[in-house]
């Protein structure tokens, strides 16, 4: 049973339509994996045992009514940013201690009238604001190919989940890197969709104007097979737009002949670490023989990239968490003498140092006298990066680059270093400043048995063409079959 | 005396009259339970984002219209932070750099004079919840909050508490006119907040302002404007400093006094909301809203005296209120004597309204039959106490008038014969009133009709009564 967890979506998907096994064998084979590895991996922020099998059994039951939808009965593990009804939603901090999300968020509704099971919660840094997820209240995680090292953030519990085996796929987020880097570190496939792809109501605002959810999953079909069901226009959310949303499992296949993909020069620079490096020109090579033209371009504003992104992300959230104040859920701390006192209070004891930092920077960017040289600067920067990859996708079809500077590297050696950890996503923060979309997919090892990321970025709406050219490139090498020891 | 001069500018919030709120799809009843009416958007829950109602966008704009402003096609929502309980995000979201509607003017009239009061700008935004006060905690309500709400903003360009409140009045006739608000004070449709300050007449320049925080009452805001100009009016005379600050009105002393100074002042960090799109109009549209605008209670009231005929004074009375208007033009016109049918609309029309505390949509009398009615009394079919008689049921129950004369036999007795009878009568069983007149005592006369009606069950003509009378004690 346990080797099932770590197989694909798909395969599972016909073993259970065949009645080989049951959704409850599946959340049961979870709850072992669970048991017996996230002591140490700690990627699961809570997970109820009882709720879970409790919808594997209807699941089963569905079934064995007639109900033959492709992914009844199959578990996915949710980032704890997500609203699920019923269920926690912390975001990994204390201001958000007790509150119980009271309604589905959009893309959680549309994977449970696919027949998805919400089995458990996933840990990540605070709000999302890291890179490591370091920066939670509950613990931090490790990853499964060397517990001494990070997993990647801010959606590493869901990394972790998926490349440990202890979930079958995942649903992250990211605003700056937060699914792809987190892949990259553990090793298995990461999309962030462009911006408007999927909706985000019911995602716990980080920042509204780069954050999209995306799916962690073990193979590049799998993550087609997610996107399929949460893409597309919900009104809900008047920032998803109404774009045709393609059969994505249909482009799959095929080589990459007649494909340009451009590498851009500015990401292949010194400080990238030489493994890492070696690992994506190997796969460029690899793209290059599978009938793919590789052309150099340039992104002439990616050096602005990390500043550009941190002024307008903490601009959002220094609003975004506004609304975490001790009046209506989650935290209150005691002793506030008038409501003012209250909130100093409450948000005192409630944000960890990494969100207080960020809500400060944002507060400092948006206050009068500094607005203009900062956020409507940064704003501009933002257009010229866009304007950039306009101008390189008139003439390539995606881009080929790491996905970050280094694989994943020794827990609490970056942390103490918030600068150098915010450098750490020069090549992942354009795609959200952009909205375009890009996927993480495995690309080999460092001497360090660490696994590297190769990103493919795409155009607007253009999941279909980088999950097919992800999907070739995995289907030529053996990287996305690579388990961590256990 | 004091040679300085007051300059106001206002701020009114105007709820738009919208059946759910600004960014998600909750009601905005007024009287509803506490926190009943509300969702995780309005409740600013995590993940929740906001969608924009359009119906609050378009009344907005047919109030810019209204107002003859010029309406950008082109807008955004911002945000604006600030901490407050009754704040669900603390942010809220309005427009800042780039409202709805800008300029635009509205015309007031004050002792017999009119002039212009420039308006600065429109924008829309959304209402805060409302915090509530207990003996020892306290709550807030959060039914309010997300409620559409438009802030209409006024230039420095009125001088003085009565010319501040010509200016709320037609304003909200206005927007009653436009019919994007029930304007309800009593239920915070319409909340001001003041600015004020003084200069010396003749000066350009403006003094250092004050700001009166929501005012909800026009006679509070009248009575605080007033205390305010005095207040600031002493100070200038005196030489004394005025300190740019933000002031509560304190209804029971009758006084404004310090809330916030300017060192305390928010810095509210406005941004443009990333969840929502910009607001996009098309011309086309917003020519459409022009087109539907509903005639102007000025213009109209020029029309009415014009058109038909009547006093001033009564079409002021009629265009105060559009469906009033619309009520009275629409008798008028199938009635050939319009000055009647203002009577009409003007006492009993009024006094059953108001006595009843109901709107004219709520009586069951249709214009048509209050015109058949005013023909009935022309021709004499029916007298005035009957006609009362008539319009009172008309007013109840509906109906044709004709029908209730018949079924409840008003017609008005103008038979000789009969008359003779009753007349006769009246003289006889009162020998002394008879007396009282025929030495001069005119007002004898005025009994015996009484009685005659009494007699006559208030059917009889009263002039054919009168003439008899007269005739028959030699007058």
């Amino acid at each position: 049973m346990s080797e099932l967890l770590d197989r694909s979506i798909g395969d599972i998907a016909a073993l259970l339509a065949r009645g080989e096994c049951s959704s409850v064998d599946l959340v049961q084979g979870l709850l072992h994996r669970i048991d017996s590895r996230d002591g140490d991996l700690s990627a699961y922020v809570s997970v109820d045992r009882d709720d879970a099998l409790g919808q594997a059994q209807r699941a089963d039951k569905a079934r064995s009514e007639g109900d033959h939808r492709d992914l009844l009965g199959i578990p996915i593990a949710v980032k704890d940013i997500l609203n699920v009804t019923g269920q926690p939603c912390t975001c990994a901090s204390r201001i958000l201690d007790g509150y119980v999300a009271p309604y589905d968020a959009t893309a959680i509704a549309r994977l449970r009238d696919a027949g998805l099971l919400f089995v458990g919660r996933t840990n990540m840094d605070e709000f999302a604001m890291g890179s490591s997820t370091e920066n939670s209240t509950v613990g931090v995680t490790r990853n499964p190919w060397n517990t001494a090292c990070v997993p990647g953030g801010s959606s590493g519990g869901s990394a972790a989940a998926v490349a440990a085996g202890e979930a079958v796929a995942a649903l992250g987020t990211d605003t700056g890197g937060s699914i792809r880097q987190p892949a990259a570190f553990c090793g298995c496939v990461g999309l962030k969709p462009s911006y408007g792809r999927v909706s985000r109501y019911g995602l716990t605002a980080y920042a509204s104007s780069l954050d999209q959810i995306g799916p962690l999953t073990h193979c590049v079909d799998d993550a087609a097979r997610i996107l399929q069901v949460i893409a597309g226009a919900d009104p809900l959310d008047c920032t998803c737009l109404d774009v045709v949303v393609p059969d994505y499992r249909a482009a799959l296949g095929g080589d990459l002949s007649g494909i340009r993909l451009g590498l851009p020069r500015e990401y292949f620079v010194q400080g990238i670490d030489a493994d890492v490096e070696q690992a994506v020109r190997g796969a460029i090579q690899q793209c290059e023989a599978l009938g793919a033209e590789i052309v150099e371009v340039s992104l002439p504003h990616t050096e602005y990239a990390v500043s550009t992104y941190y002024i307008i992300a903490t601009a959002e959230a220094s609003a975004n968490l506004a609304r975490f104040d001790g009046v209506r859920y989650g935290l209150r701390a005691p002793g506030g003498k008038d409501p003012i006192d209250m909130y100093g209070k409450t948000r005192a004891a409630g944000f960890g140092d990494e969100v207080k930092r960020r809500i400060l920077l944002g507060t400092y960017v948006l206050s009068s006298g500094y607005h203009d040289a900062y956020y409507v600067t940064a704003q501009k920067v933002r257009t010229l990066i866009r304007r950039d990859f306009e101008k390189v996708f008139e003439s390539c079809d995606a881009l080929l680059t790491p996905v970050a500077p280094t694989a994943a590297y020794r827990l609490g050696s970056v942390s103490d270093d918030p600068l150098s950890m915010y450098l750490g996503d020069i090549f992942t923060a354009t795609a959200n400043l952009a909205g375009i979309c890009a996927v993480a997919v495995p690309c080999g090892f460092t001497s360090d048995k660490l696994p590297v990321g190769l990103q493919i970025v795409g155009g607007p709406y253009q999941e279909d063409r980088i999950l097919q050219i992800a999907h070739a490139y995995e289907q030529s090498t053996e990287w996305h079959t690579m388990k961590p020891e256990r | 005396m004091s040679n300085y001069e007051p300059v106001i500018g206002l701020e009114t919030h105007v709820q738009l009259g919208t059946s759910s709120k600004m960014f998600c799809g909750c009601a905005t009843d007024f009287a509803a339970a506490p926190n009943s009416q509300v969702c995780p958007v309005c409740l600013g829950y995590p993940g929740s984002l906001p969608v924009p109602n359009e119906v609050a966008v378009e009344y907005t704009v047919r109030a810019g219209l209204m107002l003859g402003c010029d309406i950008n096609l082109y807008s955004k929502f911002d945000r604006k932070s600030y901490f407050y309980p009754d704040m669900p995000k603390n942010y809220q979201i309005t427009q800042y750099d780039m409202p709805l509607c800008l300029a635009g003017a509205v015309e007031i009239d004050l002792n017999g004079d009119s002039r212009v009061v420039r308006l600065r700008r429109i924008h829309l935004e959304e209402d805060t919840g409302k915090n509530v006060h207990f003996a020892r905690t306290s709550g807030v309500d959060f039914n309010r909050a997300g409620t559409p709400l438009m802030e209409i903003v006024t230039e420095p360009d009125i001088y003085s508490a009565d010319e501040a409140m010509a200016y709320l009045q037609a304003l909200k006739q206005l927007m009653l006119y436009a019919g994007v608000s029930e304007c309800n004070l009593e239920e915070g449709n319409f909340r001001c907040d003041v600015n004020c300050s003084v200069r010396p007449v003749g000066s350009d320049a403006l003094g250092v302002k004050t700001e009166l925080k929501n005012l909800n009452t026009f006679k509070g805001i009248h009575a605080a404007l007033s205390f305010e100009i005095d207040r600031q009016l002493n100070l200038a005379a005196s030489g004394a400093e005025i300190h740019q600050e933000t002031r509560r009105w304190d209804v029971d002393a009758g006084i404004t006094a310090t809330m916030r100074t300017k060192e305390d002042a928010h810095d509210y960090r406005y941004f443009p909301d990333p969840d929502l799109a910009p607001i996009v109009l098309a011309r086309e549209q917003v020519d459409r809203w022009r087109d539907e605008l509903p005639e102007a209670p000025r213009a109209r009231r020029v029309r009415m005296i014009e058109q038909y005929g009547i006093p001033a004074y009564d079409a002021g009375v009629l265009v105060a209120e559009k469906a009033i208007a619309d009520f009275y033009e629409e008798a008028a016109q199938s009635s050939p004597n319009p000055k009647a049918v203002s009577n009409w609309v003007m006492t009993e029309m009024l006094r059953l309204l108001s006595e009843r505390d109901m709107q004219i949509a709520e009586a069951h009398i249709t214009p048509a039959a209050l015109a058949e009615l005013v023909g009935l009394v022309d021709d004499k079919t029916l007298n005035s106490n009957s006609a009362r008689e008539v319009f009172g049921i008309l007013f109840q129950d509906g109906g044709r008038a004709a029908d209730i004369v018949e079924a409840r036999g008003l017609t008005q007795v103008s038979d000789e014969g009969l008359l003779d009878q009753f007349v006769d009568q009246a003289i006889a069983d009162n020998p002394d009133s008879a007396g009282d007149y025929r030495d001069g005592k005119t007002k004898a006369l005025q009994f015996l009709m009484g009685q005659v009606m009494r007699l006559s069950k208030g059917k009889a003509n009263p002039q054919s009564v009168q003439e008899l009378l007269r005739s028959k004690l030699g007058g």
